[in-house]
């Protein structure tokens, strides 16, 4: 027997050796790690090998910063001048992007479409990689001490580059998108059409899930689609370089990625997004054009009374918070009456108003039930501290201050008919 | 210093006897963690590396140097696990570790038989090891654990040329630690 195993004492040795981990494996495909829980052996490995990497490449940063910064300045004078032009040229854009960009948010916000904004971002070193071909994840030296949790986006200024999957105390594992593992929503940028870009094991990137029938050019950008919930919409993803027909009526697109996976160096990770609504009053003045081109169908007219007695077609609702509810043998609504809400006030303001428009000054119309608008158009005026039981006329006109606006009437002719209790709820 | 040498059992060398040498504990502790460390840290640097198989090689190199089976093993399998640990999520520990030990074996087993100490021999020997490593790795994963692993004979043939002309550049770096 002694001879036997002495004899065959290697391979048992070696058979020994492999049923352990066959078993450590087998045990790992039963029981994988819970979502967020790090195997510890894997804590220790890394807490191991981490600080010596962090410790290489901030000396090396250091380095280089102290040699381009201090000693290594050809070229800089150079530089700075196109820099300057660069500025100048991109002032100009600016400026004409500013005016697309409110343009915008102002229809965000009539639409009610929320945007999701990268509310705070944590900028990390790449500090390492796994070493295999196979897996191609990477080490930020920032952690779950720094903020850094599950499942957060890791993007450049040049587009993005995976998600947290393993979070250590002073570091965190990355999933880039080329991984066999990684699925991010995606979008075509000019098409709108929405896939899957999942990586291979040979560190491609590839679309999927678009309908072959659809003519994809080459070139084409690749944007979030946000669909996944981890990446904020339309950010960068890559660009198309090929197009070929895959299975199932699907086509196979091929996708560069527009960051630099496998240079990278520094990265952003996104440690909060925020939905919300584009906010108007970020946006400054509106000038009466915007408001004009912004108006709606079906404003609702209101006329009311005055403490004095004084009939002015008012704005209702949030527009103008000091409606009273106190009048509504006031309230009138006549086709061809214009109407003012808050934002039309201040198109009134702006100088859009006819002449002889009533609400610039305190109107004269008196008090009736259905009197008639100045001129056809809208009054308004303001009326602080009007008392439920005011009567109409019943004091002489005395304006609580200037009325801010008024609008011409022309701006909306077809206005309808409009009850009394549109002036609680308006439609806008 | 200590040489020992063990009586030769095959006939691809026309020595009478292979030398069987040892290592300091330092260098067997320092020289696999470099590796690891580099292997994991180089990438980040230099795109290419990873097609290169640092461990690896110093698995085949120890092998063959102690010629012993059981050493190569347990080389193998420690160093395989080392690098199981730095993996992502697709890679369960216990990969490399079998992949590794394999070749552990394999190196060793080998190394009792021919003499590698000339650069072509060693050069047709992590050729083939890394070819090997990578098809045992396909199999552990594609195989046993169904993961979505693609071969390619073209892309493994280049790597194992890249390993190979590294690995005798590595070895002859090695070759300094060994004690006779």
């Amino acid at each position: 027997m002694d001879t036997l195993l002495g004899r065959y004492k290697n391979l048992i040795v070696l058979a020994a050796i492999l049923f352990a981990q066959i078993i450590a494996l087998a045990m790992q495909v039963r029981r994988p790690a819970a979502e967020g829980e790090t195997r510890l052996i894997r804590v220790w490995a890394t807490a191991a090998v981490t600080p010596f990497e962090e410790a290489i490449v901030h000396t090396q940063k250091w380095a280089h910063d102290k040699w381009s910064g201090y000693v290594y300045l050809r070229h800089v004078d150079q530089e700075n001048q196109q820099l300057r032009a660069e500025i100048n040229r991109m002032k100009l854009e600016q400026a004409r992007l500013a005016e697309d960009a409110n343009m915008a948010r102002r229809v965000q916000t009539l639409l009610a479409f929320k945007e999701q904004y990268l509310e705070s971002t944590v900028a990390a070193q790449v500090i390492g990689t796994s070493g295999s071909e196979q897996s191609r994840v990477l080490y930020i030296d920032k952690g779950s001490s720094d903020g850094i949790k599950l499942d957060m986006a890791v993007i450049t200024p040049t587009g993005i580059v995976g998600k947290i999957v393993q979070v250590f105390p002073g570091s965190s594992q990355v999933l880039p998108i080329n991984d066999q593992l990684s699925g991010v929503g995606a979008a075509l940028k000019a098409l709108r059409l929405q896939g899957i870009l999942k990586g291979a094991a040979n560190g491609t990137t590839t679309l999927q899930y678009i309908m072959s029938d659809e003519p994809v050019k080459l070139g084409e950008e690749v944007i979030t689609s946000g669909g996944d919930r981890i990446f904020p919409k339309g950010l960068p993803v890559g660009t198309v370089a090929s197009v070929e027909p895959g299975k199932d009526l699907f086509l196979n697109i091929r996708v560069i990625p527009s960051a630099r996976l496998d240079r990278l160096e520094e990265v952003l990770v996104v440690t909060k997004i925020q939905d919300k609504l584009p906010d108007a009053k970020d946006l400054g003045p509106i000038r009466a054009s915007d408001i004009l081109s912004e108006r709606l169908p079906g404003v609702p007219v209101t006329q009311t009374v005055d403490a004095a007695g004084n009939a002015a077609g008012t704005a209702s609702g949030a527009g103008n918070p000091t409606q009273p509810n106190g009048a509504p043998s006031a309230t009138a609504a006549k086709p061809g009456a214009a109407t003012n809400s808050g934002q039309q006030n201040a198109a009134g303001s702006s100088g859009t108003a006819k002449p002889g428009a009533a609400g610039s000054s305190v109107p004269k119309a008196t008090a009736t039930p259905a009197s008639k608008p100045a001129n056809g158009g809208a009054n308004s005026a303001p009326k602080p501290n009007l008392g439920a039981g005011t009567t109409p006329g019943a004091s002489a006109p005395k304006p609580v201050r200037k009325a801010p606006a008024t609008v011409s009437p022309d701006a909306n002719p077809t206005q309808p008919a409009t009850p009394p209790s549109a002036q609680e709820n308006p439609p806008r | 210093m200590s040489t020992r040498s063990m009586p030769f059992r095959g006939s691809f060398t026309s020595r009478e006897q292979v030398s069987v040498y040892e290592f300091s504990w330092l260098a067997t502790v320092l020289i696999p963690l470099i590796a690891i460390f580099i292997q994991a840290f180089l990438p980040t640097k230099i795109r290419w590396l990873p097609i290169i198989d640092l461990p690896m090689m110093v698995v085949i190199f120890f092998a063959v140097a102690r010629r012993n089976p059981i050493s190569g093993c347990v080389t193998g399998a420690i160093i395989g696990l080392l690098q199981d640990l730095l993996g992502g999520p697709a890679h369960p520990i216990g990969m490399y570790g079998i992949t590794n030990t394999i070749i552990g074996y394999m190196a060793s087993s080998l190394g009792v038989k021919i003499d590698i100490e000339n650069p072509g021999s060693r050069f047709l020997i992590i050729y083939g090891f890394f070819v090997i490593h990578q098809a045992l790795y396909y199999g552990v994963g594609h195989g046993m654990l169904r993961q979505p692993l693609e071969w390619s004979w073209s892309h493994v043939a280049i790597s194992a040329l890249a390993n190979a002309v590294v690995g005798v550049l590595v070895f002859n770096l090695l070759d300094r630690f060994k004690q006779r």
